[in-house]
């Protein structure tokens, strides 16, 4: 089997798994990042929403033999230390307003969250309603009413 | 819990144990002589047929098998285990403030964990109903107590003062002369070397300091790091992904199978197997399992709904509706309304891991009945239910769906078969389409009146047979055999104990009938009552109109009590009930009472082109609930702020049941397979305002809070929606008639992983 080399939250690492296999497993069932979640494995549900190079992606939808040697993977678990904190300002709303039910969707709810703000500073201004409406992460128990109120206060603090 | 003797005053225990283990006992104790009846009132015949009862009341009659314990441990932190399952609804992070409250230990001491089945509780370790801090309120505070009484005791040997001179605070004794003791160093010093009965009082209501204060979740920190673990985390050893080929149509099974040796020699694959609900598949990775279910080429006999559509299932409906009565010579008001299949599933999928020996099982999985669940998996397996270890793993979601224990009989049975571990996981399309799903039901209502008076309240409620087949918990099952209701179903028992009517509404008459157990149903989050509900509040609107009265002070004149009207009166003074509203806008009001608590929400909906038409690729826009008001009042609210949680959750379930979410059926099966088919609440349809109030507490005691918010905000935005477009809506949710996606094939069974996920990055 092939050998994949690249870096995940900082670390570089080495797999040796078939080429068409999606990232999501390899983090999953390979490396045992389990952070991302599976919820649908079509790129529809954003459970396992993940930064390539810190843009969001969803590693069910992509093949293993697409990411570079010198791409980065960060998921949930890498990251507080893109930031050099024991938790991002985007954790830390989530926790001061208290978003998590289940918890399951809350990984990739987090990392979209993150990657939206840095989208929309990029473009030199602030978050809308609209932006948050465009936000495609499934919650099943409804915690989007305070994902909206997390996402504006970590967007403060970013 | 036994009788409190004198107020406040309970009967628990200290245990036989190194450090301090106290205890009390949990629900209704189950009797020798009880048994029989209760085994007359059993709900279904697959858990008599399985589940023997005689065994688990023999279980239940050693003196202190039905006991839940508080341990005190020497690093000074205090454990519980909970005989109930965390789906997200909060229980671990209540349960925790419990203790906190009783034994003065800061929450971050207290670590709750969820109990391994425990087959003496009998019908004491369901979580469902909206009933588990109803059933725990008293119990772990008065295990929790004595543990008290006990630290304080050895403390006053230790620091060689009178008990009255000693106070603990923040898990720390200490002495009127300043000598303090961390509870940590009193755990082996208070504990008892044989067990014993002890008396305790309660803290008084009026001193809590934790309970009645908003709480974050305990469970948050792990959550939002990714630390915490759900059953397709856990580490089992040699525990390889697994999933199964289903069939194209709802319970189909496997004729034969055309590829076995060439499926079996794909990357990754380890085993392929055929079992009782598809062909299994072990691999490396899930990836590998999905493109091997996809490979497979198999013949399928038909199923339990072959043939069967949405119209199909309408007319047996039809057939099985019970009379209205003989019509009043009085006015009346009647509607009938349609409510359509809805997919029962939560974001994790259903799954488990299972390890089965040949002497012995051991089962990890999200588990609401987990008692039920081990004697199933024994029987299944041929071992005896004492051979089976269930461990309870914190669940992503429920609302329902984890009363059953599907993937955990289904990875037993694979792990059996090819004598491996196996994490089993369904497929998002195979939760879609053979899950569990709220069954399709219709609701005729009638009410007569006179003047201004009503006279008398119909409701006929008619309904695909909902799987009651886990057994429904002590507060049903300890009720039926009182009940003076005769030789009739479980389930009609059910629906009489949940469903009352609120309103002073003269003569009224509420009656259940089923039909058709074709279909995998369940008790979705609520079961019966937002449809009855909805259909309820909506009549009660037209009635209003009839006797031109407003909404809001038509329920207000015939509710029942002062704490209705209370909730009533809030959301309508908060959310300025009547304000002036442009053309395709409207309000809407709606009240709902159950498990001793009760709700009113008021909404705002806009139903005007620009907002229903807005552009969101592959979703349902549809009119917007803009504003949403709740009030609450659940008696005592252990933890207003896991409560505001529960009913937010219960306001985007009410907007998805009203508007957007449901299954729909054809030849045989339901055509979503994705959460870009089933339209649950997604951020573009969240009200841009959204308002809980929890009332201040009524009562003593905590009412139950986990699904009421669901049928009021069903029933308001109903109400609001119909008030809009001036036509009262009769069939939910109310986009079905427009079929809003492309369904997937059936064969395969779950669709291709993507492979462009880069051209998504943002």
């Amino acid at each position: 089997m092939p050998e994949r080399t690249f870096r995940v939250n900082g670390r570089q690492v080495t797999v040796d798994v078939p080429d068409d296999v999606r990232l999501l497993w390899v983090l999953r069932d390979v490396l045992g990042i389990t952070g991302p979640k599976y919820g649908c494995g079509i790129n529809v549900c954003k459970a396992c929403t993940s930064h390539l190079n810190g843009k969001a992606v969803n590693p069910c939808a992509i093949p293993v033999r697409d990411i570079q040697p010198t791409d980065e993977v960060t998921t949930i678990e890498g990251l507080p230390a893109t930031v050099g904190k024991e938790l991002h300002p985007m954790q830390q709303a989530w926790l001061d307003h208290d978003v998590v039910q289940c918890g399951y969707c809350q990984p990739g709810q987090i990392m979209a969250a993150v990657a939206l703000v840095r989208r929309v500073a990029a473009q030199g201004r602030g978050i809308t309603d609209d932006d948050l409406d465009g936000l495609r992460n499934m919650c099943r128990c409804g915690t989007y009413f305070r994902i909206r109120e997390a996402i504006r206060a970590g967007a403060a603090n970013m | 819990m036994r009788e409190p003797i004198g107020r406040r005053r309970f009967l628990g225990y200290v245990l036989a144990a190194p450090t301090l283990v106290t205890a009390a006992e949990i629900g209704l104790r189950p009797s020798v002589a009880a048994a029989s009846s209760a085994d007359a009132q059993l709900p279904s015949p697959n858990i008599t047929n399985i589940v023997d009862l005689n065994d688990l009341m023999t279980l239940a009659a050693t003196p202190t098998s039905g006991l839940i314990a508080v341990e005190v441990g020497q690093d000074g932190m205090v454990s519980f285990a909970l005989p109930r399952a965390e789906v997200g609804q909060g229980i671990t992070t209540s349960t925790a403030m419990l203790i906190a409250e009783e034994l003065s230990v800061p929450l971050e001491r207290v670590r709750i964990t969820l109990a391994d089945a425990r087959p003496e509780l009998v019908f004491n370790q369901l979580t469902g109903g909206s009933n588990t801090t109803f059933a725990t309120y008293t119990p772990i505070r008065v295990a929790a107590a004595i543990a008290r009484r006990r630290l304080l005791d050895a403390a006053a040997i230790a620091l060689g003062s009178a008990v009255t001179d000693l106070s603990l605070r923040a898990g720390t004794i200490v002495s009127r002369s300043g000598r303090s003791i961390d509870i940590g160093a009193l755990a082996d010093k208070a504990a008892s070397t044989q067990t014993q009965q002890v008396s305790v009082e309660l803290a008084p209501r009026e001193s809590f300091t934790v309970i009645g204060k908003p709480h974050s979740r305990i469970d948050a920190l792990d959550a939002v790091t990714g630390r915490k673990k759900f059953a397709m985390d856990l580490d089992v050893p040699d525990a390889k992904p697994t999933m199964v080929c289903r069939p194209p149509t709802i319970n189909g099974k496997v004729g034969s199978v055309a590829n076995l040796t060439e499926v079996r020699a794909m990357a990754g694959v380890t085993h392929v197997v055929v079992i009782s609900t598809g062909v299994a598949v072990r691999a490396e990775t899930f990836g590998q399992c999905i493109d091997a279910v996809r490979a497979l080429r198999v013949t399928w006999k038909p199923g339990t709904a072959a043939g069967k559509s949405d119209e199909t299932v309408r007319q047996e409906l039809e057939r099985a509706e019970l009379p209205l009565g003989l019509p009043p010579l009085t006015p009346t008001v009647e509607g009938k309304f349609t409510f359509y299949f809805r997919g029962n599933s939560a974001l994790e999928t259903n799954c488990a891991v299972a390890d089965v020996r040949a002497d012995r099982a051991e089962i990890w999985s999200g588990l609401k009945s987990p008692i039920v669940a081990q004697q199933t998996i024994a029987a299944k397996l041929g071992l005896p239910a004492s051979r089976v270890a269930v461990h309870v793993v914190q669940g992503g979601g429920s609302f329902g769906r984890k009363l059953f224990f599907d993937a955990a009989l289904e990875a037993a049975e694979v792990s059996q078969k090819i004598g491996k571990p196996v994490k089993l996981m369904w497929h998002r399309a195979d939760d879609a389409r053979q899950g569990r799903a709220h069954p399709m039901v219709t609701s005729r209502v009638r009410v007569s009146y006179l003047g201004g008076t009503v006279l008398g309240y119909e409701q006929r409620h008619t309904s695909v047979a909902t799987d009651l087949g886990h057994g429904i918990g002590e507060i049903i099952t300890g009720l039926a055999a009182q009940l003076p209701v005769g030789d009739i179903g479980f389930s009609e028992i059910f629906f009489k104990l949940s469903q009352t009517t609120p309103y002073d509404f003269g003569a009224t008459s509420l009656l259940l009938s089923e039909t058709d157990k074709g279909f995998n149903t369940g008790s979705m989050r609520n079961v019966y009552s937002p449809d009855a509900t909805c259909a309820r509040e909506l009549i009660v609107d037209q009635v209003a109109a009839r006797m031109r009265r407003d909404p809001y002070q038509f329920r207000r004149d015939f509710l029942h009590d002062d704490r209705s009207r209370a909730v009533l009166d809030k959301v309508a003074e908060v959310g300025q009930w009547g304000r002036q509203m442009p053309a395709g806008t409207a309000q809407g009001i709606a009240f709902h009472a159950e498990y001793k608590s009760v709700s009113a929400v008021l909404v705002e909906i806009d139903c005007r082109p620009a907002t229903v038409n807005r552009p969101i690729r592959e979703g349902v826009t549809g009119p917007r609930v803009t504003r949403a008001v709740f009030a609450v009042d659940v008696g005592l609210a252990v933890n207003p702020r896991g409560l505001e949680a529960q009913m937010m959750g219960g306001v985007s379930d009410g907007i998805a049941l009203a508007l957007t979410s449901s299954l729909h059926l054809r030849d045989g099966y339901f055509l979503e397979a994705s959460w870009d088919n089933y339209f649950y609440t997604r951020q573009w349809n969240t009200p841009l305002e959204l308002q809980i109030i929890v009332m201040p507490s009524t009562s003593e005691r905590p009412g139950g809070a986990g699904e009421l918010g669901v049928a009021p905000s069903m029933a308001a935005v109903a109400c609001a929606y119909g008030r809009a477009t001036g036509t009262m809506p009769t069939s939910f949710p109310i986009n079905h008639g427009t079929l809003s996606f492309e369904p997937k094939p059936t064969v395969p069974p779950v669709p291709p992983s993507p492979t462009d996920g880069l051209n998504y990055a943002s």
